[in-house]
């Protein structure tokens, strides 16, 4: 073994990659629950890539097989029904381990310099990950998949002068037909996940370079013993991996009991209208995107004023792109001298969690249908979520934040 | 930590409303798939009634005798009237540009429908038709208004004169004894051949078939689910052991 290992790394530096990534990547020993969330995203990944694979065996991505194929996998093909579930199940638990992976960045400033590399190509991944949950949910071709679609390619209708004619680019048809399905297929199955993956290689590697954050936002690197290891820091491998398995377990446990027992998620992983065909003439009473998409869709329907003789839908759709694009700029808004919360002031410590609370709020309004006074709700909470960032370069100066300690506690 | 899971649970909320979807009031409903007897005479009346104009055409007639426990030959010589072979899809006879000149719109397929409107929809529907002259084929259904179908299923319920009482279960007066809404009609125009009691049975096993065939995998699954469940707990402790013998030296 260790002369195959050897006559390998003569070839390609394995034993090299292996140390700088794994065996001698020394993470800091004080990381908490919030910090399993990476390595289950990881998980997710592949669950999706492999149960992906299989499904994409026996799918037929066209507009009049499509709905019917997606019964045969789960009425015909052996474990067709197991295979359709990890992965429609798959799909919500991403977005919750990825939220979550989120959160905690902002947490504990993890965004902060040097680290602004790694969180663009997050938000970046997130992006890739949003569009490819948008097309996958095109495949199954049931009512809410053509009605989700038909919305959402719509709003690129409401830029002014080009939009009507991108919309009908993005689709190659005048509405959402058998051409859209094909062409969401192809860049669900093939064109998304290569630069999905591509952007996981480089969160990683960008991550390895500069090392990993902590729940103190402390520099491990400033404190090393004579051998040059940082003394707060503990080899990813063995540490971390039998760590993360853990977290595997509970994360199982729980993504297993919506699999096996409650697959469509109350409806919220699988709308009840899906188990009808996609019939384009027929819209449902009620169109509501998949759970996490329900934040932006809240914004996008909060906006009800025309401004400078344009549509408030366009305003809608600027302020539902801007609610995105400002994450990308986080790392630059955030002037505080300390990364963690534990040492950030009261300040930050309430716009968190006012923007938080506006976050799961809003995502709540983006599933209900819109009465006058939840608009209304929506609108201030459209307001707070983007006042965390605004005023973030006040906020985060004027505060008086907690001496940091010079090594990690616990 | 904690503020999240209540953000969860804000998030999770929505769904019970969802879930009940139609503003009528509904019979609530039960499935039990284990219940072969009840699917089987669910299957017998299904083909009997439904299908000349509704296909199940997502689903295989042998998954159906496999999994009812109906023996093929028996299948092939009372459940199959098109003269398929029991490996084919459940399709009919109908053709849908006629059906849909006939009753306004074809009769949709039913595999999923229990899945599509729930299956105390699908219950309360069966059991909602009363007469009703204005209607072109004289009868309405109190959970789907304006309704196309005719009262296929007249001869077992009758046909109630007044709108059933969907929605209010049976419940006993504690001053006389007496037992309201036992039957949901309380007055018929024409009397069938099944009591209220009968006709009620007749419709779950007739719904728990519906509810089957939505999604014929649902006991094996939750059957399997405990098992995986049990691994993955048996794997946690594992984990776990394993974790605290590592991070022994980690201080």
């Amino acid at each position: 073994m260790q002369k195959l290992i050897n006559w390998v790394d003569e070839r390609l530096p394995i034993v090299d990659a292996w140390n700088k990534h794994l065996g001698k990547y020394y993470a800091p020993k004080n990381f908490n629950v919030w910090y399993f969330f990476g390595s289950l995203a990881m998980l997710v990944l592949v669950n999706q890539l492999v149960t992906g694979i299989w499904l994409t065996m026996s799918y037929n991505p066209s507009g009049e097989g499509a709905f019917a194929s997606v019964e045969y996998i789960m009425r015909d093909v052996e474990w067709g029904w197991l295979l359709r579930y990890l992965h429609s199940t798959g799909a919500s638990a991403f977005f919750v381990v990825v939220y979550l992976h989120m959160f905690r960045g902002l947490m504990y400033g993890s965004y902060q310099k040097p680290r602004e590399l790694i969180w663009i190509f997050g938000m970046l991944i997130y992006l890739i990950l949003m569009a490819e949950a948008f097309m996958g949910y095109l495949l199954p071709w049931g009512q809410m998949s053509y009605w989700g679609a038909q919305v959402i390619v719509n709003l690129f209708g409401a830029i002014p002068v080009i939009g009507e004619d991108l919309s009908l680019w993005i689709r190659g048809d005048y509405l959402i037909s058998g051409i859209t399905l094909n062409r969401f297929f192809a860049l669900h199955v093939v064109a998304l996940p290569i630069v999905l993956l591509g952007l996981v290689v480089l969160h990683i590697l960008a991550l390895h370079e500069v090392g990993s954050n902590n729940p103190d936002g402390i520099d491990i690197k400033k404190n090393k013993d004579e051998n040059g290891i940082p003394k707060d820091g503990i080899p990813f491998h063995p540490y971390y991996t039998v760590h993360d398995l853990l977290g595997v377990g509970v994360f199982f446990f729980i993504f297993f009991i919506v699999v096996f027992f409650f697959p469509e998620g109350g409806g919220l992983f699988i709308e009840k209208p899906n188990f009808e065909p996609a019939n384009p003439l027929k819209t449902p009473n009620h169109i509501a995107p998949v759970w996490y998409f329900t934040p932006f869709y809240a914004m996008l329907r909060a906006v009800t004023i025309d401004l400078f003789g344009l549509d408030a839908k366009f305003w809608g759709v600027v302020v539902m792109g801007a609610a995105i694009a400002i994450l990308f700029v986080l790392p630059w808004l955030d002037r505080s001298p300390v990364r963690s919360m534990r040492y950030k002031g009261w300040l930050s410590r309430i716009a968190l969690a006012i923007f938080a609370i506006s976050f799961v709020v809003l995502g709540y309004l983006g599933l209900v249908p819109a009465t006058e006074g939840r608009t209304m709700v929506a609108q201030v909470l459209t307001v707070l979520y983007f006042l965390y960032f605004i005023l973030m370069p006040f906020y985060t100066r004027m505060e008086k934040t907690k001496p940091v300690p010079e090594r990690v506690t616990g | 930590m904690r503020k999240l899971i209540f953000g969860l649970f804000i998030a999770v909320l929505p769904a019970l409303g969802l879930a009940a979807g139609s503003t009528v009031p509904l019979d609530s409903f039960e499935s039990d798939h284990s219940d072969k007897a009840s699917l089987q005479r669910g299957a017998a009346l299904f083909t009997n009634y439904c299908m000349g104009c509704h296909s199940m055409e997502y689903a295989r007639y042998k998954r159906v005798a496999d999994d009812l426990e109906i023996p093929v030959e028996l299948y092939e010589e009372n459940l199959i009237f098109t003269g398929a072979k029991i490996g084919e899809l459940m399709k009919n006879s109908m053709n849908k540009d006629m059906a849909a000149d006939w009753f306004g719109a074809p009769p949709p397929d039913l595999t999923l429908e229990t899945r599509l409107r729930g299956e105390a929809w699908v219950y309360s529907y069966l059991r909602g038709f009363y007469k009703d002259e204005s209607r072109p084929l004289g009868v309405n259904n109190v959970v789907f208004p304006a309704v196309g179908m005719p009262h296929v299923l007249v001869g077992m319920q009758g046909l109630c004169a007044v709108e059933p009482s969907i929605g209010t279960p049976a419940s006993v007066e504690p001053l006389s004894g007496n037992i309201n809404n036992a039957d949901v009609c309380p007055e018929y125009a024409i009397e069938g051949s099944m009591s209220g009691a009968e006709f009620d049975q007749a419709m779950y096993d007739l719904t728990n078939f519906m509810s089957y065939m939505g999604d014929p995998i649902k006991l094996e699954r939750e059957r399997l689910g405990i098992f995986v469940l049990i691994f993955v707990a048996i794997f946690f402790v594992f984990a776990y052991l394993l974790n605290r013998e590592y991070w022994k030296d980690v201080h």
